[in-house]
């Protein structure tokens, strides 16, 4: 076996390199592989085998955090085909997203300012619906079409997204307390 | 499963060998030691067949140190020596506890964490906390009739770093190996779901003497995964005591009144609390040390209606909680109730309105945590059987970060991640030729450092001088198992490497802690050399038996060379701990130690690579 434990969370895991994968699978190794390496194995051994343990836990955690949610499973996807998504520094988007977004940001803004959680957690749901339907078409991207430059494009809108929907739970929270 | 057959990690290969260990919930209002004889969990009793310690230690002038129901007897009457509750000082500064003002101690409000000013001198929260664990150790010990291998000790889930390291010095400093901080809400779910073999989502909702939790767990062939956590530590049954109290005070037209007075009135308020669970009304009466009486009465309603706005408080948690493990009040498949208060009807009315399902009930909220506890470290201190093939992965509470420029707080590890973890970030210098950089540690969700918590600051040198924004410094945070932090620090562009680990402000230093130990050793009349050749010969059996353990299963990854080089090692640890040199005995244990880094690393490698070996297969088949 050539895979490298340490560097390909794919291959920690026993996947394929694909943005589709059995999210069964994936727990279901994550949760054997803590079964071997977790610290509350290693307890009552010496220092040693304990440090091993704590960094070989902290690798499968680290794995499966990245693995398990499709955003950052992406990212991730792509930096392994040797795609920078540019996620810092590329933020030039189509005007038609930008658009969207700043629609987007003002039913926010507007529902935040009136203080209607009742119109927060719906903007809410839709959101996670359109992003839905934005994953599909990166999952295409990626798994089908192989076209890794506009998948990266796609991660990049859903990262803003992502951010969106944040500050709409942090909304919510500040309406809460 | 994996289908090739190796022995796991961890697995007691020598069934006769039983370390004795404990599991001990070190409570706000009593605490408890469990252990686990015959493969069942059980409470141990002091003599009287009480379980229950209540968490109080007073301070004789004469030196004695009185744990427990004796204490209790001297609330009222020697209040500033008579401790209790302290759990709620863990960690934790002057400014930081509720009505502190009300409180009847002397307080030294020391840097970090605050001091209590008794009769036997400042003590620290931590050495108050150590006294009543060493009451619980001391059971043990002539309950199990040897010595402890080590304990679980739990923690509220919602402790921050402070709290949590504060509570592993009290171990320390009470003579007691720590195997595991474990939280008290997931100790309660093994407890349950083990006992009736649940699958699922649960929440557990832990409402103790000072402390709440609220913790989502999901329960899946034998993997206890929590989900999110959230709670507040500065809540629980005596924040009811003390709104009783204040109302009784109100209705009397007492004020202020005596430290004395104030203790004697807590305790009547709740012991009314405590009948109100069974009864409609409850009567408070009590003789102050002016010849006044109290005599009052008071009906569950007006109870329940003076203390809603301390049950509405759990349920923005419940709430947030809920919203982090991205799930709905439908989605949980039972309630489990831990703590005391939790028997509170309001309190248990509030649960099941708010998760729309009755919780579940049916186990003693007191005890569940000391005996989940007990099941874990039976487990960890290397007792495990085939059959306890179960884990843990528990979360972190609260998010770590660092302050950044103008008071903002940068996360670096959120919330509720799967514990351990490490995250690293890279910081640069913002000036030319700038040498130093300061860190400031926090914890919390707040976006300015000033709400958050403060767990250390440190400083790191020795940048060479570069351009502003030329240096790369990497801050690396590394949670492990118990929720501890430790973070490093490290100029990387340079070649120049420094790095520096930091201990929260708010806990004891080394120092503090060694000082402790020594004053405690000395009262104790114990040799402390006799101690440390004791503790070094205990500590080379553990690694002569685990090295021999191994080699028993994987003498096939090493060579002839590399086998004799690590039986050479055994040999001499085995003949340094015949002695009676503790540094002898340290130097080859830790050489053993380091002749077995290697191997211990390919058997790791094997294992996981076993692991993958069904993984394969198991895709394969799907």
């Amino acid at each position: 076996m050539s895979i490298d434990l340490q560097q390909d969370f794919y291959g920690l895991f026993g996947l394929h390199r694909r943005f589709r994968i059995d999210e069964a699978a994936l727990e279901f190794a994550y949760h054997d592989l803590q079964g071997r390496v977790h610290p509350d194995r290693y307890a009552h051994l010496p220092d040693s085998e304990k440090r091993l343990s704590m960094q070989w836990a902290t690798q499968v955690n680290e794995g499966f955090r990245t693995l398990r949610k499709p955003l950052s499973r992406a990212t991730y996807l792509l930096e392994l085909m040797g795609i920078d998504a540019g996620l810092h520094t590329n933020t030039a988007m189509s005007p038609a997203f930008l658009m969207e977004q700043m629609e987007w940001r003002e039913a926010v803004e507007e529902a935040r300012a009136a203080g209607e959680s009742e119109e927060l957690a719906q903007l809410h749901t839709r959101l996670r619906q359109h992003s839905r339907e934005v994953f599909d078409e990166l999952a295409r991207q990626c798994d089908d079409e192989h076209d890794y430059a506009a998948a990266a494009e796609t991660v990049r809108r859903l990262m803003f997204m992502e951010k969106l929907q944040h500050e709409i739970d942090d909304a919510l929270e500040a309406l809460e307390s | 499963m994996a289908l090739l057959h190796i022995a796991e990690p961890g697995l007691s290969t020598e069934p006769h060998k039983h370390r004795l260990a404990v599991g001990i919930d070190l409570g706000t209002t009593n605490s408890l030691v469990a252990t686990v004889r015959n493969g069942i969990a059980v409470c141990l009793v002091d003599e009287e067949g009480r379980a229950m310690l209540p968490s109080i230690v007073r301070y004789h002038a004469d030196g004695r140190i009185e744990v427990g129901r004796s204490a209790m007897a001297a609330h009222a009457t020697d209040p500033r020596n008579t401790i209790i509750s302290v759990k709620r000082f863990m960690g934790r500064g002057v400014k930081d506890v509720a009505y502190i003002e009300s409180m009847p101690y002397d307080f030294v409000d020391a840097d970090g964490m605050l001091r209590l000013r008794t009769v036997q001198g400042v003590k620290s929260p931590v050495e108050v906390s150590a006294e009543i664990l060493k009451v619980l150790a001391a059971r043990a010990q002539a309950s199990l009739g040897g010595e402890l291998t080590g304990a679980v000790i739990t923690v509220p889930a919602y402790f921050d770093d402070a709290q949590r390291q504060a509570t592993k010095d009290a171990a320390k400093l009470a003579g007691i190996n720590v195997l595991r901080l474990l939280n008290e809400p997931t100790a309660a779910a093994v407890a349950y779901g083990l006992d009736n073999a649940a699958e699922g989502v649960y929440a557990v909702y832990d409402l103790g003497g000072g402390t709440f939790d609220l913790s989502i767990l999901k329960l899946s062939r034998g993997i206890f995964e929590v989900l999110a956590t959230n709670g507040d530590a500065a809540l629980g049954g005596d924040d009811f005591d003390h709104r009783l109290f204040c109302w009784a005070l109100d209705q009397s037209e007492i004020d202020p009144p005596s430290s004395e007075d104030a203790r004697r009135l807590l305790l009547k308020a709740r012991d009314a609390k405590e009948l109100l669970t069974a009864c409609d009304e409850a009567s408070i009466k009590a003789t102050l040390g002016s010849g006044e009486k109290v005599d009052l009465v008071v009906t569950r309603d007006q109870f329940a209606d003076m203390t809603k706005h301390l049950v509405q408080k759990t349920v923005a948690p419940m709430r947030k909680v809920l919203r982090d493990a991205g799930l709905a009040p439908e989605d949980i498949k039972g309630v489990v109730m831990v703590g005391g208060a939790t028997r509170m009807p309001h309190v248990q009315r509030a649960v099941a309105e708010f998760f729309g399902q009755e919780p579940l009930t049916n186990l003693d909220p007191d005890k569940v945590v000391a005996l989940g506890a007990a099941i874990q470290a039976n487990v960890l201190a290397g007792n495990r059987k085939e059959e306890d093939d179960w884990l843990l992965l528990d979360v972190i509470p609260l998010s770590l970060g660092l302050e950044m420029m103008g008071g903002l707080t940068e996360k670096i590890v959120p919330r509720n991640s799967t514990l351990p973890i490490a995250r690293a970030q890279e910081f640069t210098t913002y000036k030319d030729g700038q040498t130093a950089m300061a860190f400031h540690v926090v914890q919390g969700e707040r976006e300015l450092v000033a709400d958050c918590r403060s767990l250390a600051r440190f400083e790191l040198r020795g940048i060479p001088p570069m351009a502003a924004g030329a240096a790369r410094i990497r801050v690396t945070f590394q949670v492990d198992a118990d929720g501890l932090l430790s973070v490093s620090a490290r100029e990387m562009s340079s070649g120049v490497e420094a790095s520096v680990l930091v201990k929260p402000s708010y806990g004891l230093t080394d120092d503090e802690i060694a000082g402790m130990l020594r004053d405690g050793v000395e009262r104790a009349s114990e040799d402390i050399d006799a101690r440390a050749l004791r503790e070094q010969k205990v500590e080379a059996d553990r690694v002569i038996e685990a090295t021999l353990v191994a080699l028993e299963q994987d003498s096939d990854l090493l060579s002839a060379d590399e086998r004799a080089a690590i039986d050479a090692a055994i040999a001499e640890t085995r003949e340094a701990a015949a002695g009676h040199d503790p540094r002898a005995i340290k130097r080859s244990t830790e050489a053993l130690s380091r002749a077995t880094n290697e191997f211990a690393a390919r058997r790791m490698d094997k294992s996981i690579r076993s692991a993958l070996a069904g993984h394969k297969v198991d895709e394969i088949q799907v």
